[in-house]
């Protein structure tokens, strides 16, 4: 019952992601199109890392390494004139995803703070790297020549084009993310966050298990990563500074953790709110503190737990 | 019942982000600058020095009524080009002017221009945007980058020192500032040595500068890093030792905060609160008054982009969809510039004197930056040739 | 080898740990006792030092100034603690990530709005800032040595307030149970409530040393606070002892590596390469060396026992 509620809503969601091109058209406002297609990108990142960090209890404060790996892995190519995206976005992931791969070896063997810690470190590494190799713009950062090319009719120069292969992207992970948690991978992710010593004792080998979920986690976050150059047309090493990990934490656990739904509901929130609050005073971060503040203390699901029937979680 | 609530919510947040319909034709311009965050004190010095040139022209640039709309970069580039989608999507500005960052610039500048929209850069100069990348719609009312640093190596080289150790923090950046510096200076430079970007503690190089024993010491440290480095420079004793020549680093942001410690460095800069021409007595005078506190170079800069926009509005009387004109009367810069008169190159960078520049008490026992002489005289960037404009 | 220069260098190594060691004993304390991630630390170090600033403005005198900037971040911990964290400690890290965070923003703007965003002025009292001779032809200076001696007396300090006091006991046995130690009577919520407030202090006290030889200006915390999170995490989260030898540590090899990484790595390299290899290499020299011990000791140097 619950689960049909929850896929209701899902595509409840996704309708009216897919109506705001429309509603844009409507009230001549194209700006929406930027706007929303920037928010469904760091939804698909901030999915990407609920995943490890709300299903799979992994706090890495390290993510935004692997959007900054992916955004790379588009200019890089297009720099020496390959702009084919079916190059460029598996190129993306992969490269990602080994990253994940190397970087979750050496982190699983720690857990909490320490976990956390060695996340950022890593990241951070990432970070001062970028800023040195200066054949690729170093601090300056790097343009994207061409946004990538899908062939045919996809022309992501086209917004509308644009927003909409975003939006299925979403979708898709949407949908294969609760394929995922429901079966047998998911579930025992999520059973070795409850409590990891049983699931050693029943027999699984934990480690490679957390260890899939981070691949997994790091490759969308490539995804994600090429997407935002490509909305950008642009890309520095920032985009894997701590504190962009920051920014995309607090969307999943704005959105609520541990929800497939959450982390999209977080990413609306919190760059809308950005948007909005910033336009009318500049003192904007001294009212989105205390909002979060609030919505940790009085929220516990966070904003998808505040809807009726949101509450309802994948168990 | 949950698909109507999300349909609910979506119209009223749609209702309250609706621009306005656009009806008659005041002028908009859109200012992208850092506002929050450690920053914004720069974007702060720029907002205030738009807004007293709005005053100044009576709240009407080019005799139309102006709406200027602020944007907050966060020093983002991905925020600075949503910023400049908004502006131009949203707010439909006629022109898109600010930004501090290089890096936000590269980001915005070719959103703005692509999208057949007049920019005027009012900090960053990026060697690109100087280079291959100028367009026709892109104006700069500072400089390129490696202009300044050029005008310390000149400086530097005519007065015949030698065994310069040289400091920058490890970015972009950091490395245009030495390698502009190099392009001028031919002397011996005992050390090129990068900190990281953001390092607060100085001790450990200042430690190995003194074991090095150079004649002269070159830094570029902007922001929080130039106060810092101050400071410690001067408590290890060194400022009375060796002097200390920097660009970027000693501003009227840096001095209040470091106080003596800045007595005495050599800045090179385009312009200075002393820069004696009417319109420039005028800006400071007017800037000191309305608000309080002595303007910088970043203000100058965004009060000649007003000004050279006004120009070029007057020149078409208003027309503002005559682009083509506007970008004329621009490149004639035909405008009272706080640093005097000044000519544009053909990359729309300007061309224009740079001075050597003290840190002495004034005459109120404040530290403030004097000129102390003429280091370049229309003095063009290094990038001019790689921009295939001809006008 | 210039034998003067290595020992200035590691005497900079070790006055940078010290400064490190007073916001990570702050912050190793509260979450080994209170298990609580607290980020707003790094505000609180900013709040000492805009403190310090101010009253030294109104009092005109140095010491006044550290008693009472003291005293105000004292106040303002536990003020943060009563109101805003007192009811996370149960909850999710997630949470105290989130709430901390969002005090973060909020600090830095309340600051910006009264003291502006322009970095104030802060210098080293005039009293302190001459140079005192360690050694024949070293000179070093007096304010640094003087933190020197302030982190390490604080440290002495610590170890005999954990150790040979009653409160001491009361922290030790509430990072070790903290039910049973409720259950025996103790007032567990005012405890929490001090050993917050003390940690604030201390982080108070780093920001005000901080502030003559750094800047003070918003968001001077951030960017210590990844540092200070990388001392804990060597020395083991929980342990004072910990935190002053992981500080120690971490001081020395930032330092050192600044400033010998470069010519070091130029007699294996070219120096075109060691120019760019070096201060990139230097700048992640912490974090590579964290990663290393949490290799080997994935748990940190000294973690303190808990159940």
């Amino acid at each position: 019952m619950a689960r049909r509620r929850r896929a209701l809503a899902m595509l409840a969601a996704l309708a009216a992601l897919a109506a705001i091109p429309l509603v844009a058209g409507l009230v001549n406002q194209p700006f929406y199109l930027d706007l929303f297609r920037r928010i469904m990108i760091f939804a698909i990142a901030a999915v990407s890392l609920d995943i490890i960090l709300g299903y799979g209890g992994m706090v890495s404060f390290g993510h935004a390494a692997y959007l900054g790996i992916g955004a790379y892995a588009v200019a890089i190519p297009a720099l020496h004139g390959v702009h084919s995206a079916w190059v460029q976005w598996p190129l993306a992931m992969a490269l990602s995803g080994l990253a994940a791969l190397a970087i979750g070896a050496i982190s699983l063997r720690t857990s909490g703070v320490y976990f956390i810690m060695i996340t950022l470190a890593f990241a951070q590494m990432l970070y001062y790297v970028g800023i040195s190799i200066e054949p690729w713009g170093g601090d300056d950062g790097m343009r994207l020549a061409r946004r990538s090319q899908l062939g045919g009719p996809l022309d992501l120069g086209d917004p509308h084009v644009f927003y909409y292969v975003v939006l299925a992207i979403l979708a898709v992970l949407l949908l294969v993310g609760d394929r995922v948690i429901q079966a047998r991978f998911g579930t025992v992710i999520r059973a070795v966050k409850s409590n990891e010593p049983r699931m050693r004792a029943i027999g699984f080998s934990t480690l490679r298990y957390k260890l899939a979920a981070f691949v997994l986690a790091g490759a969308v976050g490539g995804l994600a990563g090429a997407l935002l150059a490509n909305q950008t047309e642009y890309l520095t090493p920032s985009y894997m500074h701590w504190t962009r990990s920051g920014d995309i934490m607090v969307m999943v656990i704005l959105g609520g953790m541990g929800t497939l739904a959450g982390p999209v509901l977080g990413a609306a929130a919190f760059l809308l709110l950005e948007n909005v609050l910033s336009a009318w005073t500049v003192h904007w971060q001294a009212i989105l503190g205390p909002l979060l503040v609030l919505v940790v203390l009085y929220a516990r699901g966070g904003l998808w737990g505040l809807l009726p029937g949101g509450a309802s979680r994948d168990d | 019942m949950r698909t109507i609530k999300a349909a609910t919510v979506l119209a009223l947040v749609a209702a309250l982000l609706a621009g306005p319909a656009g009806a008659a034709d005041p002028l908009k311009i859109g200012f992208i600058t850092s506002l929050s965050g450690p920053a914004g004190i720069i974007g702060k010095h720029m907002k205030d020095s738009v807004e007293l040139a709005l005053d100044h022209l009576g709240r009407k640039v080019g005799g139309l009524e102006t709406e200027v709309i602020y944007g907050d970069d966060q020093r983002k580039p991905d925020v600075g080009k949503q910023l400049a989608d908004e502006m131009l999507k949203k707010h439909r500005v006629h022109v898109v002017s600010g930004v501090i960052w290089s890096n936000v610039m590269l980001a915005v500048a070719p959103t703005v221009t692509g999208a057949g929209t007049l920019m005027v850069g009012t900090n960053a100069g990026p060697h690109e945007l100087a280079g291959k990348m100028c367009h026709e719609l892109y104006f700069t009312t500072s400089w390129q980058n490696d202009q300044t640093p050029e005008a310390m190596g000149k400086f530097m080289q005519d007065q015949g020192l030698t065994d310069v150790y040289a400091m920058a923090p490890n970015y972009a950046a950091g490395k245009d500032m030495i390698s502009g510096f190099k392009r001028y200076f031919k002397g011996k430079v005992v050390a090129e040595v990068y900190t990281k970007l953001g390092q607060q503690d100085y001790q450990a190089e200042i430690t190995q500068l003194r074991a090095a024993n150079p004649k002269v010491v070159f830094v570029f440290y902007p922001g929080d890093m130039g106060i810092q480095f101050l400071k410690q420079y001067a408590q290890a004793g060194l400022r009375e030792q060796i002097p200390l020549y920097s660009v970027y680093t000693v501003d009227e942001i840096s001095i209040p905060a470091v106080g003596d410690a800045a007595l005495g460095n050599f800045e090179t800069r385009y312009w200075s609160p002393d820069l004696k021409n009417e319109a420039n007595a005028r800006y400071v005078g007017d800037f000191k008054k309305k608000f309080g506190y002595t303007p910088t170079f970043y203000g100058a800069q965004s009060y000649d982009g007003i000004m050279l926009i006004d120009s070029a509005v007057r020149a078409v009387k208003g027309d503002l969809s005559n682009k083509k004109g506007m970008v004329a009367a621009m490149r004639k810069a035909d405008f009272k510039s706080t640093r005097g008169r000044f000519t544009y190159n053909n990359n729309h960078h300007p061309i224009q004197n740079f001075y050597l520049l003290r840190a002495v008490k004034g005459v109120g026992g404040d530290i403030e930056l004097q000129i102390q002489k003429t280091v370049f005289e229309n003095h063009k960037d290094a990038y001019y040739q790689d921009c295939p404009m001809k006008w | 080898m210039n034998w003067l220069l290595v020992v200035e260098q590691c005497l900079n190594g070790l006055q940078l740990g010290v400064m490190l060691f007073l916001m990570a004993a702050g912050l190793t304390l509260v979450f080994g006792i209170m298990n609580f991630v607290n980020l707003a630390h790094g505000s609180l170090y900013m709040l000492g030092a805009y403190f310090a600033v101010a009253f030294l403005k109104w009092t005109g005198s140095f010491a006044a100034s550290v008693v009472l900037a003291l005293l105000a971040t004292l106040v303002v911990g536990m003020l943060v603690e009563v109101i805003a964290l007192r009811t996370l400690y149960e909850r999710d890290h997630l949470d105290h990530v989130l709430a901390t965070f969002g005090l973060i923003l909020f600090f830095n703007e309340l600051v910006a709005i009264a003291w502006g965003r322009a970095a104030l002025f802060a210098s080293v009292p005039p009293a302190l800032g001459g140079f005192v001779e360690i050694l024949p032809r070293l000179r070093y200076p007096l304010y640094r040595a003087v933190i020197i001696l302030v982190g390490l007396a604080v440290a002495l300090l610590l170890y005999v307030v954990v150790s040979r006091t009653r409160l001491g006991m009361l922290i030790r046995a509430g990072a070790s149970n903290r039910t049973m130690v409720a259950a025996l009577g103790v007032n567990i919520r005012l405890l929490y409530t001090v050993v917050f407030g003390f940690g604030a202090a201390l982080a108070g006290l780093g920001g005000l040393m901080a502030g003559p030889i750094y800047t003070v200006q918003p968001g001077m915390g951030e960017e210590i606070l990844i540092e200070v999170l990388v001392v804990i995490v060597i020395g083991g989260i929980g342990s004072i002892r910990g935190a002053l030898v992981g500080a120690v540590v971490v001081g020395m090899v930032d330092t050192l590596g600044r400033a010998f990484l470069k010519p070091m790595l130029a007699t294996v390299v070219s120096p075109a390469a060691a120019d760019s290899a070096g201060p990139a290499l230097a700048s992640m020299l912490i974090y590579i060396l964290m990663a290393a011990v949490l290799y080997f000791r994935p748990q940190g140097l000294f973690p303190a026992t808990r159940s």
